[in-house]
């Protein structure tokens, strides 16, 4: 065994086996911070997946969109809300988390009836593209992609407009359900000038 | 394109001499160019503290360290020996775990992006393929690891600071990444060596910086604020929040952060040079200097002389921008959070949107001076 198949091999079961234990612990740990941290951990691990697999380019735009952009949200997210609130006990959880758990195991063994019954690898061999693998993905997006690509692009803009109208108090200041004005008030404390003294 | 020096090939012919296989001194290569760079970056973060130091000085017209060797210059090292046997405290109610990760997260991206500098045709430890964008990838991972020293601290002012230094770091990201794209467009590839090796045409005339002068003012503002350096230090700014994410750090963990800031600043001015001064290139190019003096650009004495001007130039070029960073920071005043992420949004960003455009439109129109 050459000395690069065995780095591959080490790299690939270290990286397999932080993508499998970090996903644990996103679901199962109670402190929701660690859970997002974990998380970041787990997109760079998949990201090491995809630079084993010689698709740098995958890779860096894996950790630019989603540990630079998505995760970095969600834990701003999270430090925002310092709201300390008890959450209620939802009724019957255990048949709930059956119920989860079943689903799960079903798409599990579904992923893993694909994995056995595909056959992976490269039409011929050396047909790797390696580097040139960043061209070839702006032709496609450019081309037979071109719909679902600018399809996308629309979901964003669609989602983008949704949170500006969201966060705009001023166009959401009544409930939908009962038509009674919502409560607008500020997390922090409202400004106060400082110098102007009050009577 | 001439090969230039090739120092792995005449390692590896040289440990060969000795009946090593090819791997085994491919092996004993590898290392050498990552602790050369490691070495050299942390060499410049010393030149870097005492600059910072005798120029803060002048400025405010005191004299600066001066004991410590010839006109202080061993006082970055003293400094950096006091934090060293400093005690290292962990507060009683912080999370110990993430404040001992915080730091490193802070470190380890800013020293891997140090893959992608090149100092001369093939003095760099890789020429990656995506060279510039595993850069932009790898500096979106710091705000990570302030927020998670932020909130580690246990302390509303950390918290405060991470919040911040999150915030401006993606809000700063975009017109960044958006000013690249416009070099990478002129380059067709994201490889920096490419994008160096585009602008060594003609000399001085043939940088990028007279082609992408919007471009370059952008990356430049741009730059600073990712180093959180003043005008943009809001998330360490004394007056209101201590010292921010790094309130509570001491000894080696405190280091971190200081090294890391500083390893980022040579970074950034580095990569200034490399995308619009035109990297390792010499004013004037190397065949006329090589034709003047009659000898063939691949003679021994060329190539020696290519590759040590290379170094020289890289290196004077990015600590030319390290001062202008210096003076910058002693002799402008912050700005407040509100205009920090006005300026972001509402002008850089279309303003950097618009010179992409404006890029993309002149490449089609002219292709010979924008890279057909």
């Amino acid at each position: 065994m050459s000395i690069a198949v065995t780095t591959q091999i080490i790299c690939f079961s270290v990286l397999s086996l932080v993508v499998i234990i970090g996903a644990l612990g996103v679901i199962l740990l109670e402190n929701i911070v660690y859970s997002a941290f974990l998380l970041g951990g787990v997109f760079m691990s998949v990201a090491g997946l995809y630079l084993l697999l010689n698709a740098s380019f995958v890779a860096a735009a894996q950790v630019l969109v989603y540990v630079g952009a998505v995760n970095v949200l969600i834990i701003f997210a999270i430090m925002l809300v310092n709201k300390k609130e008890d959450l209620r006990p939802i009724a019957n959880i255990k048949s709930r988390r059956i119920i989860s758990t079943s689903i799960c195991l079903t798409l599990l063994s579904l992923l893993i009836r694909v994995d056995l019954s595909n056959t992976w690898g490269l039409a011929e061999p050396n047909a790797s593209i390696g580097e040139e693998s960043t061209i070839r993905i702006g032709e496609h997006l450019f081309s037979d992609y071109l719909l679902p690509f600018e399809v996308a692009s629309v979901l964003l803009l669609m989602a983008m407009i949704g949170a500006i109208v969201l966060a705009r108090r001023d166009v959401m200041n009544k409930d939908i359900a009962t038509g009674l004005p919502v409560d607008q008030e500020l997390i922090e404390k409202p400004n106060e000038p400082l110098l102007i003294k009050k009577n | 394109m001439n090969s230039g020096l090739d120092l792995e090939n005449s390692l590896n012919e040289f440990l060969k001499g000795f009946g090593l296989s090819s791997e085994l001194a491919h092996i004993i290569w590898l290392p050498l160019p990552m602790l050369l760079v490691l070495v050299s970056a942390v060499v410049g973060v010393l030149v870097t503290v005492w600059l910072e130091r005798k120029i803060s000085a002048a400025a405010q017209q005191r004299i600066g360290p001066e004991y410590a060797g010839a006109l202080g210059v061993l006082q970055p090292i003293a400094d950096g020996l006091k934090l060293l046997v400093k005690e290292d405290i962990i507060p009683a109610k912080a999370d110990s775990i993430l404040f001992t990760a915080g730091p490193i997260l802070v470190l380890v991206p800013v020293i891997l992006s140090w893959l992608i500098v090149p100092f001369g045709q093939n003095l760099l430890i890789s020429n990656v393929g995506i060279g510039i964008f595993l850069w932009i990838a790898l500096s979106s991972i710091q705000p990570i690891g302030l927020l998670m020293s932020g909130y580690a601290s246990n302390n509303k002012y950390s918290l405060l600071g991470g919040l911040r230094a999150a915030a401006q770091s993606i809000s700063y990201e975009i017109p960044l990444a958006l000013s690249v794209l416009a070099i990478v467009l002129m380059t067709n590839s994201l490889s920096t060596v490419d994008i160096v090796n585009q602008q060594s045409g003609a000399g001085i005339l043939s940088w990028n910086i007279w082609r992408q002068p919007v471009g370059f003012i952008i990356f430049w503002i741009c730059a600073l604020a990712e180093c959180e350096r003043l005008p943009f230090d809001l998330p360490e700014a004394e007056e209101e929040l201590v010292a921010g994410y790094q309130t509570e750090y001491a000894g080696m963990k405190f280091a971190l952060f200081y090294l890391g800031s500083y390893i980022n600043l040579i970074l950034s001015a580095l990569l200034v040079s490399i995308l619009y001064l035109g990297g390792w290139g010499f004013p004037i190019p190397v065949e006329i200097i090589a034709k003047v003096l009659n000898l063939p650009i691949d003679a021994p004495v060329i190539q020696v002389f290519t590759a040590s001007i290379g170094i020289i130039m890289t290196v004077l070029k990015a600590y030319l921008l390290v001062f202008v960073a210096i003076l910058l920071r002693w002799t402008t005043p912050r700005v407040r959070i509100d205009q920090l992420l006005d300026l972001g949004w509402k002008f850089l960003l279309p303003i950097s949107l618009a010179n992409l455009l404006v890029t993309a439109g002149l490449k089609l129109a002219l292709p010979q001076f924008f890279g057909g």
